[in-house]
């Protein structure tokens, strides 16, 4: 102890109290502030890299999931409408067919009342034209049988050959 | 230990170092046994311990290693350095080399009125009328009182050296920053241990709130303990963490810096303990309170003892070239000591990490546990 306490230098203490004082400001001075103040920075800028990553990421996420949802919804309305188009396309046959029908029933209705009409309307003409071509004929008929009673067949067949069917 | 490329040349280069010293130290002692009396080499076992305990101490000049030239004189290789003492008459600054090398208290500076005498590596100033140093049975000078020595000491300049060392590594580094957010080269080697300090020395021990403030003082403290410890591992000879006012420094930094962040709930803590009957408040007051002075007086001891030890544990080692010489023969000798001093030294390469680590992590668990708020209280 006593070796230790001889050997102990007051001066030297002095000298390296004063200068690790001023080692130590240079120090913090010159080297401790900036680089542990870079050292921060780097980390800080690497932290918000990593964050600003995860966010990118995030975002990229969310807006694959939003396409896929809009492509979903997309392909939904488009089934809904093919649908709907078949429907309205089956809808428009049938209404279509059955106005068809309704048209051709109402046409064939009509145009058998026209036959019907034409027809009554021919029959009668030839009803009057028969009774006509029947009094014209017992009408000469009559005058021949008065007259020459061998000529009654060739002159009925020449009259038949004279009336026409109109 | 992150070491990158550079980092295993650094280690390459510091065994070859070392393998170069062991060879001086042993190559040093067939010429002091041709030599009349050895003119200072160290061979005898009591030299060698006076060599080792002398080299754990502070010194005046730098001082590399020394030989004898053709005539038989002791050459010393190193440089001087400037010594400042505060005596009696005021501030003498000279160089170390006024001394002449001299640490027995027979040369004697004269400077400016002042009669000034180095003995271990401490200066007295010699009382007014006196001209040789004189010594009690203790060793102890007698007509002589020390003087406040300011030198730049040998752990000074190596203080300095790390510091300058450190101040561009890491000024450096903080320049690369400005530009680029990742740095290149020495700096990809430092980052991490900055990281290091911060993220699992400072945040955990004294809490995401307050660690800012620390990391200042406790990255200082942790690069400038590895660096010494480091630096005293090459044969430059450095010993700056073995220097008790040196860890003694860092220690009552630790504790004032601790004293001054106190919060309420540590004082409350160490003077009123909740929680306890009163008679225990009372008994442990002063127990608490002799803890705080405890816990820097640890680190102190701590690290002075262990970067002391290690050094005097190689050095010994080293030293078995010179002492076993005569049983092993001078190959076998160097080799085994070699071998040994060797292992020993990575052992205390991890060493100098460890305390660097060990003070600044208990710094900043003591640093933590004064700005610590007890909510649950």
């Amino acid at each position: 102890m006593e070796q230790l306490l001889n050997d102990f230098s007051p001066g030297l203490f002095i000298m390296q109290s004063v200068l690790m004082l001023a080692v130590i400001f240079l120090m913090v001075k010159f080297a401790w502030k900036p680089i542990i103040s870079a050292l921060d920075e780097r980390e800080e800028g690497i932290k918000n890299a990593l964050e600003a990553a995860e966010k990118a990421k995030q975002e990229m996420e969310s807006i694959s999931s939003s396409n896929e949802k809009l492509f979903n919804q997309a392909r939904e309305d488009r089934d809904a409408m093919l649908k709907e188009a078949r429907e309205m396309k089956a809808k428009m046959i049938a209404e279509a067919a059955a106005n068809a029908e309704a048209e051709a029933a109402k046409i064939i209705a009509s145009a058998k009342e026209a036959i019907e009409v034409e027809k009554k309307e021919a029959l009668a003409e030839i009803k009057a034209e028969v009774a006509q071509l029947s009094i014209s004929v017992a009408e000469k008929l009559l005058k021949e049988e008065l007259s020459d009673a061998k000529k009654d067949a060739s002159f009925v067949n020449g009259l038949l050959g004279e009336v026409n069917l109109k | 230990m992150i070491l990158g490329k550079s980092g295993r040349n650094k280690l390459l280069g510091l065994i070859s170092l070392f393998v170069f010293c062991s060879a001086l130290a042993s190559s040093a002692a067939p010429k002091s046994d041709g030599g009349s009396e050895g003119h200072g080499a160290v061979t005898s076992e009591s030299e060698i311990n006076e060599y080792i305990l002398h080299h754990i101490k502070d010194a005046h000049d730098f001082h590399l290693f020394s030989y004898n030239d053709a005539e038989g004189h002791r050459k010393h290789i190193g440089f001087p350095l400037p010594v400042i003492v505060y005596s009696s008459k005021g501030l003498r600054t000279f160089m170390s080399s006024e001394f002449h090398h001299d640490d027995s208290g027979h040369h004697v500076v004269e400077s400016d009125g002042v009669s000034l005498v180095k003995y271990h590596e401490k200066i007295y100033e010699l009382n007014e009328g006196a001209h040789a140093v004189e010594f009690d049975e203790a060793h102890h000078p007698t007509n002589a009182h020390t003087v406040l020595d300011l030198s730049i000491t040998k752990s000074v300049f190596g203080f300095l050296l790390v510091s300058i060392l450190m101040l561009i590594a890491f000024g450096r580094l903080a320049k690369q920053y400005k530009k680029q957010a990742v740095p290149t080269g020495f700096g990809r080697v430092l980052e991490p241990l900055i990281l290091y300090v911060r993220d699992e020395i400072a945040r955990p021990n004294i809490g995401e709130k307050h660690y800012r403030r620390f990391t200042g003082f406790l990255m200082t403290v942790f690069f400038f303990i590895w660096t010494s410890n480091l630096l005293g591992l090459t044969p430059l000879g450095f010993n700056i963490t073995g220097q008790l006012a040196v860890t003694f420094t860092l220690a009552l930094f630790t504790y004032i810096i601790t004293q001054f962040s106190g919060t309420k709930d540590y004082w409350k803590h160490i003077f009123w303990m909740p929680g306890v009957p009163v008679p225990m408040k009372i008994i442990l007051a002063p127990i608490e309170l002799l803890g705080t002075l405890t816990k820097p007086f640890s680190l102190m001891i701590r690290l002075f003892a262990n970067i002391s030890a290690g050094h005097i544990v190689v050095m010994s080692l080293i030293s078995i070239a010179i002492i076993m010489k005569s049983t092993l023969g001078a190959a076998g000798a160097t080799l085994l000591s070699l071998a040994l001093s060797f292992f020993l030294t990575l052992i205390e390469l991890l060493v100098a990490f460890l305390q660097a680590y060990i003070f600044t992590m208990l710094s900043a668990l003591f640093i933590g546990m004064a700005v610590e708020e007890h909510d649950h209280h």
